[in-house]
């Protein structure tokens, strides 16, 4: 085979992935989900059956006597049943001064075992975690994860590899239009003796508007929701509680744009000296509609 | 027992299934709920609101028509267009998850009334409903 026949060669499965890739995207069956604003606390919501949402998520934060980063993470949540959901995430990230790299993957599946709508909506997470050192995706902070964390290099931090099992109490309430979303996180590294690390992440928002307009608008207030969340470690089984812990709190807010995507910005403040000053949260999902289903909306 | 009479048996006992799943979620709806009013019943704008939300979140599995698809029912069904608005808006906020029927609790209660008066007023007519859209006032 010729260098041109290879590069032909290599340039066709570039494209083809490429279209595989953006044919959902280009489809004219997006919505945006009901999902609320948030970045790290999960709610109830579960993935509409049949569904497929796309989502980048990306994170920018400079910590003390470190280099800036950017994380970016694609996260791919399909709705199998109506009480069960389940995702992937490939996450990377790039440092200024060092290298861009893949970092790892997660698979979590959620599930909610009580039908129907209660005071308080329980839901079980399971996660299974590939993730080096380097990863800086930040999607939950647990035992004393501190931001000296993210001061490896990435050659430093991608030759250790994490593999852990995760587990989430996610409990939702809603009242009022506001969405009350807390969630108790435990991980264990299944490769070390490590103890079991705990956080938490709290959540609430609400809509800018309640009702809907008659007619057709992006940039209104009921395509809007507002809100903020409060995470952090809690120690391990050998220490419990906030002692060398990190905690970030920030405002969040969401627009939703009528069959199309999902916009979220927040900015989260580190609350103590063992966390990044600020770190800048955005996201971008895209739902795609009925995915595997023979007959699509019009 | 002969093959007509073995179909009809068959036929019959299908639609008294589906008849079943239909009407089911119905019996679990709290008398309290049964009866509440929509505050947004009747409202052209509110209509049209409804409809701009259907068109958002539940067209995907119930068509744009809302005669259904698949698996998914029609919304002009008898068993729905008989229903209290009580009903639907019940559904809508617990949902049917064993039969694939989210929970529409992450929308506002007035959205959610919006749909029910948007669903309500399909009718049981075949022909596809119009979006509708408020009258403009004349200058």
């Amino acid at each position: 085979m010729t260098t041109l026949e290879r590069v032909a060669s290599v340039a066709g499965r570039l494209s083809a992935m490429t279209l595989l890739f953006l044919t959902p995207l280009l489809m004219p069956i997006l919505c945006s989900a009901q999902e609320p604003p948030y970045f790290v606390t999960y709610s109830d919501y579960m993935e509409e059956p049949g569904n497929l949402d796309f989502t980048l998520k990306s994170l920018n934060g400079t910590p003390q006597y470190g280099n800036s980063f950017v994380s970016q993470t694609l996260e791919l949540e399909y709705g199998v049943k109506g009480w069960w959901t389940t995702e992937v995430y490939l996450a990377g990230q790039h440092t200024s001064n060092d290298s861009t790299i893949f970092t790892g993957w997660r698979w979590e599946n959620r599930f909610r075992p009580l039908p129907g709508e209660h005071f308080i909506n329980p839901v079980f997470y399971v996660e299974y975690e590939n993730v080096s050192f380097a990863d800086k995706s930040l999607l939950e902070i647990t035992g004393h994860d501190s931001a000296s964390d993210l001061l490896l290099t990435n050659a430093q931090g991608r030759s250790k590899v994490e593999r852990s099992l995760e587990t989430k109490l996610i409990l939702s309430s809603k009242a009022g239009g506001w969405d009350l979303s807390e969630n108790f996180i435990a991980e264990k590294d299944l490769n070390e003796s490590d103890p079991w690390e705990f956080g938490y992440a709290l959540g609430v928002s609400r809509p800018l508007a309640m009702a809907a307009r008659g007619k057709a608008c992006v940039v209104c207030p009921e395509n809007f929701a507002a809100g903020a969340e409060l995470y952090g470690g809690l120690g391990t089984t050998d220490g419990f509680g906030l002692r060398a812990t990190s905690h970030y709190l920030g405002p969040t807010i969401q627009l939703r744009i009528p069959r199309g995507p999902n916009i979220t910005f927040s900015p989260n403040f580190g609350l103590n000296a063992n966390s990044v000053g600020v770190l800048y949260r955005f996201d971008v999902s895209y739902e795609v509609q009925q995915i595997f289903h023979p007959r699509r909306a019009k | 027992m002969s093959w007509p009479r073995r179909c009809c048996g068959i036929v019959l006992g299908l639609a008294m299934t589906c008849a079943a799943a239909e009407t089911s979620w119905i019996q679990k709806v709290p008398e309290a709920d049964r009866v509440r009013a929509n505050p947004y019943a009747k409202q052209a704008e509110d209509i049209a609101a409804g409809s701009r939300l259907f068109a958002n979140y539940c067209a995907q599995c119930h068509g744009s028509d809302a005669k259904g698809r698949g698996k998914r029912p029609s919304l002009r069904s008898a068993g729905v267009q008989q229903a209290t608005d009580g009903d639907i808006f019940w559904l809508l906020k617990n949902g049917n998850r064993r039969r694939g029927m989210p929970s529409w609790s992450s929308l506002p209660e007035p959205s959610r009334w919006q749909i029910v008066s948007y669903v309500k007023s399909l009718g049981t007519s075949s022909k596809a409903q119009p979006v509708h859209e408020p009258q403009e006032k004349p200058r």
